[in-house]
């Protein structure tokens, strides 16, 4: 599905990826760590198309498409779903309707007809139920006056608003109280299908008790140094990244 | 202001003050002494005043001699119109529930030719007629907008309206129609118009009044308006005023509000589109307890200016007072936004309130905004502010990450942008017609043949390739 070759990406002149290589496949789940400051984010980042960020070398392919050449939107319509670390707040712009004209233009791009408003509302009422989301959604503003935990909430609630093909969820998890991570972990976990993938950014191996990871990258200096099994998530939570800086140095 | 400066505009000057000379002769005809010494004095002001230039400190940023030195059929008389009356009104405003009064080019064509009564004892008339009906009205309230050198304009207008708008609501009578009055220029000549309009709201009176101004062609036209409005103890006047001129259109309104004790004023101007748009807003608040709102949106690209005058007078105590402003400045606009909010001594426990916020779509666009509070009472609470910003980057790379086009993503942040002041229109189809409209006018489908450069409705009209110095 996803296929990144030699990327190095770099931010105002300063190199913040360097040589990375990472492939994943439809059905499964990966959850990628590190220390802050490795380039995490900015991997997200540049898979959804932020232009802040420059590729300078290397490519990704997605679904054997060249996904550098795709706009952001264009991204969003093939299936990328981001779910940002910090959502953002757009004050005057309701939620059925930043909803609305997504899922409008996204069906129009699949070449589907729009719903109608009726088929529309049922359907988000639905999303809502999955993502143990209050009733009250729907006229507020993106965001605006939204806790910590309501905001990755609605995240995941337009993930299954979007059902998006690849899902890359960007420290999610940070912020939340146990009850909101097992309601967000939940949703996550329900909208997993054979068909889909999904990588988790995280720093806390908590929250891959929940969606359980097929494969844990570390990154480190921009790039991954280090892949295993959910056992090294735990290896990680015990022992720190000091062991795996201690491993890089010995090369 | 130094003696030797050169006048704007001499010649226009001089052929305005030749047509009142010969015009004195059928005033003095037609209207009491009353009317026509107020017209001579007047005349003589415009004659020592002139027109506004850049000199004086409130039009420094609103140059209107090129827009002056153009050439206005001054002596423009309606029977000129050529056009059918029946196709003439395209107003894409009138889809609310309003009574409708219609002038073309300064003169009534619709609704009240003469003086309309309704049961509650409600009135409205053209101004010509209402002036000879109801003088002990016009005695009371008429002319007391003040005249100063701020404003050669007003003066003119005194001198020279011809017709305009009179609405009377009577003592404890909420009118509960709402009156549209509509304000449409389509003329093959250039013209120059004075309107005058007078609105009074009695005690505990209320109305919502819709003032229009449309132009249908690309001609160059100039409307120097005028309007006084009184509302008495507990009088309450919503006002709306919306503006879609085409390019060449100038328009300049001077709204004089005068409140007593109790009353409320909530005025909200929307400017859709104008080559010159000013609007003067003066409110003058006589009598404790009087609240006043002006608020306002504007959307302006290609060449238009619009330019928003508010003047807030607390002349006594336990007033409050809220101005807000919004607006998009695209292409090479520019808006200009002076609020001024004066607090006199006595007016203590005064609340006053000014914001306005600008979106600058283009580098090369322009806004000025000045927010300015006077205040020579101690115990008041008051606050300004002006923002200048793009729009949010983060915010359309999350809307476009969801799938949403540049295109549509803007359009989401430009209508959440102005949705406040639209919220605040109390006449719901009203609402829905001004969202509507400010949709598509943001999205260009407003006006759409004005959009072209080519401008096909007038070929004679030269084509104009703009060159940027500063990228040379």
């Amino acid at each position: 599905m996803l296929k990144i070759k030699d990327l190095h990406v770099s931010v105002q002149g300063k190199e913040i990826i360097n040589g990375l290589n990472l492939e994943v496949n439809k059905g499964e789940v990966h959850a990628i760590m590190g220390p802050n400051g490795t380039g995490k984010s900015t991997l997200a980042s540049v898979i959804a198309g932020n232009e802040s960020y420059e590729v300078t070398q290397g490519e990704i392919s997605y679904n054997g498409k060249n996904l550098l050449e795709l706009s952001i939107e264009d991204r969003a319509r093939e299936g990328i779903f981001l779910g940002f670390q910090y959502p953002v707040e757009i004050p005057g712009v309701s939620m059925t309707n930043f909803m609305r004209t997504a899922l409008d233009e996204i069906r129009e791009y699949r070449g589907q007809e729009p719903l109608s408003a009726a088929a529309f509302l049922k359907y988000m009422k639905e999303k809502k139920a999955l993502v143990e989301m209050n009733a009250k959604l729907n006229n507020r503003s993106v965001n605006e006056g939204f806790s910590g935990g309501e905001k990755k909430k609605n995240e995941i609630f337009q993930m299954a608003m979007l059902e998006p093909k690849l899902a890359i969820l960007d420290e999610t998890d940070s912020g939340l109280d146990i009850d909101a991570l097992r309601i967000v972990a939940n949703g996550v976990t329900k909208l997993k299908s054979p068909e889909n993938a999904t990588i988790v950014i995280t720093h806390y191996q908590r929250l891959l008790d929940y969606i359980v990871p097929d494969f844990v990258h570390v990154m480190y200096d921009g790039k991954i140094v280090k892949t295993g099994d959910k056992s090294l998530a735990l290896k990680l939570e015990e022992k720190g990244y000091d062991w795996i800086k201690e491993e890089l140095k010995a090369k | 202001m130094s003696k030797n400066k050169t006048e704007i505009a001499p010649q226009l000057k001089e052929d305005l003050l030749h047509q009142f000379e010969a015009t004195i002769d059928s005033f003095e005809a037609k209207e009491s002494p009353f009317f026509v010494e107020k017209r001579k004095k007047a005349y003589e002001e415009f004659k020592l005043l002139g027109f506004p230039d850049n000199t004086l400190e409130s039009w420094r940023k609103t140059n209107l001699k090129p827009f002056l030195e153009r050439a206005y059929d001054i002596e423009y008389l309606p029977a000129k119109t050529t056009s059918p009356k029946e196709s003439i009104f395209q107003c894409d405003i009138n889809q609310f529930d309003t009574d409708l009064y219609t002038m073309l080019n300064g003169e009534w064509i619709e609704g009240a030719n003469g003086v309309t009564t309704y049961d509650n004892g409600t009135i409205v008339a053209n101004l010509s007629i209402a002036k000879l009906a109801f003088p002990d009205l016009f005695k009371a309230h008429y002319g007391e907008c003040v005249i100063n050198e701020r404003n050669g304009l007003i003066a003119l207008n005194s001198a020279l309206y011809q017709e305009g708008y009179f609405i009377y609501v009577p003592d404890n009578v909420e009118h509960n129609t709402n009156l549209q009055m509509v304000n449409i220029i389509n003329s093959e000549q250039s013209i120059f118009t004075n309107t005058r309009n007078l609105v009074i709201l009695g005690k505990n009176a209320k109305l919502k009044l819709v003032h229009c101004d449309d132009s249908i062609n690309n001609n160059s036209s100039f409307i120097n308006n005028v309007t006084e409005i009184c509302l008495q103890e507990g009088a309450d006047l919503d006002l709306y005023k919306l503006q879609n001129k085409d390019d060449e259109a100038i328009v300049m309104t001077s709204t004089f509000i005068r409140q007593a004790k109790d009353s409320n004023l909530s005025s909200n101007t929307i400017v859709l589109n104008g080559g010159l748009i000013r609007n003067d807003t003066h409110v003058s608040l006589n009598g404790r307890g009087a609240n006043a709102d002006v608020m306002g949106l504007y959307l302006v690209d290609r060449k238009q200016i619009v330019d928003n005058h508010v003047y807030i007078s607390h002349n006594v105590s336990n007033c409050s007072s809220k101005q807000v402003f919004k607006g998009i400045v695209d292409d090479q606009a520019h808006s200009i936004f002076n609020g001024h909010t004066m607090v006199k001594q006595d007016a203590q426990q005064t609340i006053a309130f000014q914001n306005n916020n600008n979106i600058q779509l283009t580098t090369k666009s322009k806004i000025d905004t000045h927010p300015f509070l006077e205040i020579y009472a101690d115990d008041v609470k008051c606050s300004h502010g002006a923002t200048v910003g793009q729009l949010d980057m983060e915010a359309m790379f999350y809307l476009m990450q969801r799938g949403i086009c540049e295109r549509n993503a803007r359009m989401l942040l430009m209508s959440a942008f102005v949705r406040q002041i639209i919220n605040e229109i109390a006449l719901p189809t009203m609402r829905a017609s001004v969202d509507e409209l400010v949709q598509k006018r943001l999205k260009g489908e407003l006006s759409a043949c004005e959009q072209c450069s080519i401008q096909c409705i007038d070929p004679d009209k030269p084509i104009h390739f703009d060159i940027d110095i500063s990228k040379i």
